[in-house]
């Protein structure tokens, strides 16, 4: 079946929907859509953990010091251009299918953006307020923890949500090396030309990346401390 | 793997013309969609400027599309626009362009001090050729900025395009994968970062041509 065979639109695209929809594979078994929900909600999650750990203390530091931070974001402008799925592909045939070949990738992928959302939300606190906290004889300790981080506190969260947007919508590329998650629909229907599974997996990816988004959307705004919620509007 | 090495220096040197032709199909599939990007970015750039009340609604459709998987658009845009055809890649990369540049453009526009307005239009600068002469050129720091993260990223993401059939240097990570075979997926990964790597150095150039003024990164984007 090439090009020509799968046009049609509308009318395919919902008949494939409720094929796929409708599979009793889809709500029992590995390959139900909870099954492969959780899946990719895990090895997102983790990545996002070790990008986490890896990222935020390492930035935190060099937004106070404000030391090579020309240098961050250089860094992480390369990483950017990095492309996941040569990144995954080589993983797997140097350390096997596993975890460590997802995670790499995109622990590659998350860390960049967390170190400068926390090394630029850091530096940007309003220098009088730093000032005026070590006037009042605060300890950089103190400064750093009870300025600076409620401060960049948005940037943070605001480059968390790129981050979990991007790992979960990259995690999809993940599955082409047999990893699992929602992935496994679109590129296992690839594989097989069964579009009604590629097309549901491919909606079912949106709808989780969409999701993230607006969980977010909600962190961010009441995350923000009131106090600066106020001096902020 | 057994004792393969990571780079195969020969492969290399026997496959170098379809290393170019590739590594062309790439800029071509990347790149155009960030040209179109732009090209409709301005003119709506100019529209949220004119009527803000559009700007809020137009932004945040746009962040929810820069939120959409690529793969799983490509896969969704198949029936469409076919498998393996170039417009079922470029289609969803003109969408991400856009999604960066919009804000850009509307920031470089409203960074247009209001004296300066004032002074064009005291000069006698009609709308058209004070937006021309004064502001295009005010907001082209910004504009650039924008471009270096649509073009990047479209760089990169075009490679998921291999897995529906048209990617540029991505079918070099599905053959290397399918054969076991590492030397491919190493020269397009330094490859792609190469393509990326050096457009933003052309639009860097471009910047510094374009508005000597603005040495200091001080307005870059998101």
């Amino acid at each position: 079946m090439g090009a020509a065979g799968i046009g049609g639109g509308t009318v395919n695209l919902y008949s494939w929907l409720s094929q796929f929809f409708g599979d009793p594979d889809r709500r029992h078994g590995p390959d139900s859509i909870v099954h492969r929900v959780g899946e990719h909600l895990l090895f997102s999650g983790e990545a996002l953990g070790w990008a986490l750990l890896l990222a935020v203390p390492l930035g935190l530091l060099l937004g106070y010091t404000g030391k090579a931070a020309g240098l961050v974001t250089a860094l992480s402008g390369a990483a950017r251009a990095l492309p996941t799925l040569g990144l995954v592909t080589l993983a797997v045939l140097l350390a096997g299918v596993g975890d460590t070949a997802v995670l790499v990738p995109l622990v590659a992928l998350a860390a960049p953006v967390l170190l400068v959302a926390a090394c630029e939300g850091v530096r940007s606190t309003d220098p009088d307020l730093r000032d005026a906290a070590r006037g009042i004889g605060l300890t950089h300790r103190q400064v750093l923890w009870q300025v600076c981080i409620p401060w960049a506190l948005p940037a943070l969260l605001a480059g968390l949500r790129t981050a979990a947007v991007q790992v979960i919508a990259t995690a999809t590329v993940a599955s082409y090396v047999g990893l699992g998650g929602l992935g496994s629909y679109v590129v296992g229907g690839l594989a097989t030309r069964d579009f009604a599974q590629t097309i549901g997996g491919a909606l079912l990816v949106v709808l989780l990346a969409v999701a993230t988004q607006l969980l977010f959307a909600l962190l961010i705004r009441y995350a923000l401390p009131a106090g600066l919620r106020r001096a902020r509007d | 793997m057994g004792d393969e090495p990571l780079v195969r220096w020969h492969w290399i040197g026997t496959h170098l013309g379809y290393l170019r032709d590739l590594l062309l199909d790439h800029a071509v599939i990347s790149l155009l969609p960030v040209l179109f990007g732009l090209l409709m970015a301005l003119p709506l750039g100019l529209l949220c400027v004119r009527f803000p009340r559009l700007y809020q609604p137009l932004a945040a459709v746009f962040n929810v599309i820069y939120a959409l998987p690529a793969l799983a658009v490509f896969v969704v845009l198949i029936p469409y626009t076919g498998l393996a055809t170039q417009a079922t890649v470029m289609t969803p990369l003109t969408c991400y362009a856009l999604a960066v540049l919009l804000p850009t453009t509307v920031d470089g526009l409203r960074s247009v001090p209001e004296p300066v307005r004032q002074a064009a239009t005291a000069l006698g600068y009609g709308p058209w050729r004070r937006l021309a002469a004064v502001e295009l050129p005010t907001a082209v720091p910004y504009l650039v900025a924008g471009l270096r993260v649509a073009a990047v990223s479209s760089i990169s993401l075009a490679s998921v395009g291999a897995l529906v059939g048209r990617g540029g240097l991505g079918y070099l990570f599905m053959d290397g994968f399918q054969r076991t075979f590492p030397t491919p997926i190493v020269a397009g990964i330094v490859l792609v970062t190469a393509l990326a790597l050096v457009t933003d150095a052309v639009l860097l150039l471009a910047r510094r041509l374009l508005a000597p003024w603005a040495r200091r990164e001080s307005v870059v984007g998101r």
